[in-house]
């Protein structure tokens, strides 16, 4: 963050006094938040819910900014944040939120060898390139100082993208317009029915004769007053199409069928005092899930 | 601090990044560890732009963003659309094209 | 006149197409036809006959161009020209005369002894088309045309050989004709292509005329294919094989094909290219040896045989081994080659009728140990027989006798050890010809009956044969009796062929002899060869069943083991090196091939595996191998 806080100018200052060794509270910063980095991305490998991966990946991908902004990349930094961490991660999230309803990934590797060979080959790529890394000549260290000078990052990259890389800007451009395009295009979906109207709806519910009330609600009756609970009817069975069906298949949160053993069992004994805890029966019907 | 341990650092984000594609099944959580791997990559242009005094570096690293930025949403919308019609989206799943 | 020589071979052809074509509609006149056909080309040939001899000798020879067949305009040095055009010069019209003369008999002989066979009408149409092929290849005036009536009479002898193919030998006996006949048709053909690169044109006035300029390697070899042409066709040594089998078609065919005129197509061949053979005395001495050789196996084959059409054909042979023997001698023999295949073509022709006219009275019996005494009941039959018996066995003043003798003359006049050897080999074939002819006729028609029922259990009731089959075996008799004596009037014959093959040398016999002790020695070998089968088979009741016999006649019933040296010599190691290489091709070339790509199959089989559709699996080789490439690249530079 020190890099940061100061001004352009004076970062190139700073950075430009070493020659070859950055400033102890760059490397400080470094130590901290590349640990922070390695472990967001551990995380978002590691974890078993989306979700938790996602956060990770935000995590990592601040701390990149910070990178970017200690070393002079100052524009870059703020667009790190802006349109990754910002735009991008969001849409993470909400095509999770569309999909991930069976998205619970367990992490028990199907494919025969796969993980060992992957392991392997991680481990061996890592070792192999940063070996290479040790012995790149990379030759003297300029500093962004000179890069930054005159007008400072962001005007001096300006000028560069709109001269020389204006080709491969307007490229791009059109890259986004169709990127944008296409995922309208494979999204979208053509209605091929007149959507129904309540009355038709009412009337298709009456002649299939199924269901004519609407569903109840979760809750009701229930030990919890909480949506993914089933209400309990008065015969003290649950009621299996109160809970929304997204939740019902979350199956961590709670199962119908361990639910009913639970519920009649209690239901036996209706004045033996304390009922018996959720949380126990949860873990029982979770565990029995899985 | 000697300045190539960004680099160190960009290496061991780019493995963990193509390690998690290797491992994981989920098509969401593969396509962040693609992200992983090209931020990591976007570090170490950084951190070569830095060592020349050069902007060609963030230059690149700025069109590596745009570029993933495209391939994000293009990329999440082939999920969508795989999902709506196999209500799936492990890629472990869509693997009809074999032998 | 002359405007329709092609009319000719074109009235058999038409007759020959109206009936092929024509099919079951025909049936009803289909022979009648056939005879018509036959008739009108002989009348034709006549009419040409009379018109040549209004002219002088040297405008004798008449040309017809018809049209270009394969006309390839002037590209390098030899275009390549080849026409249908024919010639009709003094040889050609002897050929026109007997193949048209004899074969109009024949067809009319057939009414009557193909009435009871449902394919008459087909067997017209074959002996039509036989007509216009053989007819083709006497009137061509090139080599390739020839080829073409060559093969035409071949496939015309194939179909009517395997006449009755319901016959399994009839069948076999076709395939094997055919397929030693195409040994000999490799010859001519070889030859003919010879020709054409020699000298760079197919027309015999092209060949002879520049045939001097040619290398006498050249000139043999040619020669000698030649003569490996008409070894094939005219059932000579060493191809001789087929011709005895050959008798399993119906008589008429014998009669016509294998006895007066196709088989006789090689000696006309010989004869033709005497301007070659001239140039050749490898060739020719090749020729008289082929000859000498034939006409004493042939001799001894016939005496062996009890079948009366086998032994026939043994007789056919030995008398082509003669004409071939002449032929072979040069200007001394081939005017007498030719009148010997004249005189041939009438006796033997006769004679095969008169077989035939036996058979069709004993319910097809061939057996001549199951005949006898059949002089009685037959007299046409006997009377005619015997002509041809007394022309054969070359009794003057019948026609065998002034060709034969001839034959003998020129053989002993060649010269030399060469001269004795072949005078006498043809000496002893006169020799042996009288004792199985002789053997024959008494067989047939002397003695007494040894009549035996047929499969079906009836009775043989021999009979004189329909006016049809009896009016042709008379013709042919008054041909058999006179046509020496009026070949020999004057030399005509010789004189009437000098134009074409040239002018009669006169030999020289050796040691003293001359013409008429020459005739009285011959004279005499056949009153041996009489005396001794009369001996023999006259005095002696006849065997119903053959007895063993020498070993001379167990070989020569088995045609001097002919088949079983080509089935030994030819046959096993041809079965064995096929079979060696379908097996070398089955196992070795295709196992290889097989083996590759079997190998191939499976490698792919197992590597498809990977292909296992699961995006991490290839994301894991992709990974693999960018960590390969660093190492590489990391190796590389440390």
């Amino acid at each position: 963050m020190a890099g940061s806080a100061l001004g352009p100018h004076q970062a190139a200052v700073v950075l430009a006094d070493g020659m070859g060794k950055t400033s102890t509270g760059e490397a400080v910063q470094f130590w901290v938040l590349g640990a922070v980095a390695v472990l967001g991305a551990l995380g978002m490998v590691l974890s078993k819910k989306a979700v938790h991966s996602a956060l990770s990946l935000a995590a990592t991908m601040v701390c990149l900014a910070v990178f970017y902004l200690a070393q002079g990349a100052y524009f870059l930094g703020v667009v790190q944040i802006v349109v990754y961490t910002g735009a991008i991660m969001m849409l993470f999230l909400f095509v999770l939120m569309l999909v991930g309803v069976s998205s619970a990934d367990s992490l028990v590797e199907t494919i025969k060898g796969q993980r060992k060979l992957a392991v392997l080959a991680g481990v061996a790529f890592a070792v192999l390139i940063m070996t290479t890394l040790g012995h790149a000549r990379l030759g003297s260290f300029a500093g962004s100082g000179a890069a930054n000078a005159g007008g400072g990052n962001v005007k001096n990259l300006a000028d560069l993208i709109f001269s020389k890389y204006f080709w491969a800007f307007e490229v791009t451009s059109a890259l986004l317009i169709t990127a944008a395009v296409g995922a309208m295009v494979l999204t979208h979906r053509e209605r091929l029915v007149a959507r129904k109207s309540q009355k038709e709806l009412v009337e298709e519910r009456v002649r299939t004769g199924k269901r004519m009330t609407p569903l109840p609600t979760p809750g009701v009756y229930a030990r919890h007053n909480a949506v993914d609970i089933p209400a309990l009817l008065p015969d003290g069975s649950p009621a299996e199409d109160s809970v929304n069906a997204t939740l019902v298949a979350r199956t961590p949160v709670r199962d119908a069928v361990g639910l009913t053993a639970v519920t009649r069992q209690a239901m036996a004994v209706p004045r033996q005092g304390e009922a018996p805890l959720v949380e126990s029966t949860a873990g029982a019907a979770n565990g029995d899930n899985e | 601090m000697n300045p190539e341990n960004y680099l160190f650092l960009s290496a061991l984000l780019f493995t963990i990044g193509a390690f998690g594609v290797l491992i994981r099944r989920n098509a969401i959580v593969v396509f962040m560890c693609v992200e992983l791997m090209l931020n990591a990559v976007n570090l170490s242009l950084v951190t070569f732009s830095r060592m020349h005094g050069d902007l060609t570096g963030q230059v690149i690293a700025f069109f590596t963003m745009v570029v993933a930025a495209a391939e994000v949403v293009v990329g999440l919308a082939i999920i969508v659309s795989v999902f709506r019609t196999r209500r799936s989206a492990s890629v472990d799943d869509a693997n009809l094209l074999k032998y | 006149m002359e405007k329709l020589i092609w009319l000719v071979p074109g009235l058999p052809l038409l007759g020959a197409a109206v009936l092929l074509l024509g099919g079951r509609r025909t049936n009803a006149w289909g022979h009648l036809l056939g005879c018509l056909t036959a008739l009108g080309s002989f009348a034709l040939g006549a009419g040409l006959f009379f018109t040549m001899l209004g002219k002088s000798d040297a405008e004798r020879s008449m040309h017809q161009h018809l049209y270009s067949w394969v006309p390839v305009p002037g590209t390098g040095q030899n275009p390549f020209q080849a026409d249908v055009s024919f010639q009709l010069d003094q040889l050609s019209m002897v050929f026109v005369l007997l193949i048209t003369g004899v074969g109009s008999l024949i067809h009319i002989y057939s009414i009557g002894y193909m009435s009871h066979d449902r394919e008459r009408r087909k067997f017209f149409s074959y002996l039509n088309l036989f007509l216009a092929a053989m007819l083709i290849l006497v009137l061509a005036d090139n080599y390739l045309l020839l080829y073409v009536g060559w093969e035409g009479v071949g496939l015309a002898s194939y179909l009517l050989i395997g006449f009755w193919q319901h016959k399994p030998s009839a069948a076999a006996a076709a395939k094997k004709a055919f397929v030693v006949n195409r040994v000999g048709d490799v010859g001519l053909s070889i030859a003919v292509m010879l020709m054409f690169v020699t000298f760079g044109s197919f027309s015999f006035d092209t060949v002879f005329g520049t045939a001097k300029g040619a290398s006498d390697g050249t000139l043999t070899a040619i020669g000698i294919m030649l003569l490996l042409a008409a070894c094939g066709k005219s059932a000579q040594f060493p191809l001789q094989t087929w011709l005895g089998d050959a008798m399993e078609g119906p008589t008429p065919v014998s009669a016509l094909i294998h006895a007066a005129t196709m088989v006789t197509a090689g000696v006309y061949l010989i004869v033709r290219s005497h301007a070659i053979f001239d140039l050749s005395p490898t060739a020719r001495l090749l020729v008289t040896i082929v000859g000498a050789i034939t006409l004493l196996f042939g001799a001894i084959v016939g005496c062996a045989k009890d079948d009366i059409k086998k032994g026939l054909a043994g007789s056919t042979m030995s008398q082509i081994g003669y004409m071939i023997l002449a032929a072979g001698l040069g200007p001394i023999g081939y005017a007498f080659a030719i009148m010997h295949l004249v005189t041939h073509g009438f006796f033997k022709a006769g004679l095969f009728l008169g077989a035939g006219s036996v058979m069709h009275g004993m319910n097809d019996e061939v057996n001549m140990r199951h005949y006898g005494g059949l002089r009685k009941y037959m007299p046409i039959t006997f009377g005619t027989f015997f002509l041809g018996y007394l022309a054969i066995i070359g009794c003057p003043p019948f026609s065998g006798f002034y060709s034969k003798d001839k034959i003998i003359e020129a053989a002993f006049s060649k010269g030399g050890t060469s001269g004795w050897i072949l005078g006498g080999a043809a000496l002893l074939g006169a020799l042996i010809t009288a004792f199985y002819m002789t053997r024959m006729v008494i067989m047939t028609f002397f003695g007494e009956k040894r009549w035996v029922e047929d499969a079906d259990g009836h009775e043989p009731h021999p009979h004189e044969s329909p006016s049809t089959m009896a009016l042709p075996m008379l013709l042919l008799a008054v041909g058999s009796v006179g046509a020496g004596f009026l070949f020999n009037m004057n030399e005509s014959f010789v004189k009437w062929l000098e134009p074409v093959v040239g002018p009669r040398a006169e030999g020289k016999l050796p040691g003293g002899l001359n013409s008429t002790t020459l005739s009285i020695i011959t004279l005499a070998a056949v009153a041996v060869g009489v005396g001794f089968a009369y001996l023999k088979y006259g005095t002696r009741k006849v065997p119903a069943v053959a007895p063993r016999g020498s070993f001379i006649t167990v070989a020569a019933r088995k045609d001097l083991y002919g088949d079983a040296f080509n089935e030994a010599a030819l046959m096993r190691p041809g079965q064995y090196l096929t079979r060696t290489l379908v097996y070398t091709d089955n196992r070795g070339v295709d196992g290889a091939i097989n083996g590759l790509a079997a190998l191939v199959g499976g490698t792919s089989g197992r590597l498809r595996r990977l292909q296992n559709g699961f995006v991490r699996s290839y994301a894991l080789s992709m990974f693999g191998g960018a960590a390969a490439l660093i190492a590489a690249i990391l190796f590389a530079k440390l």
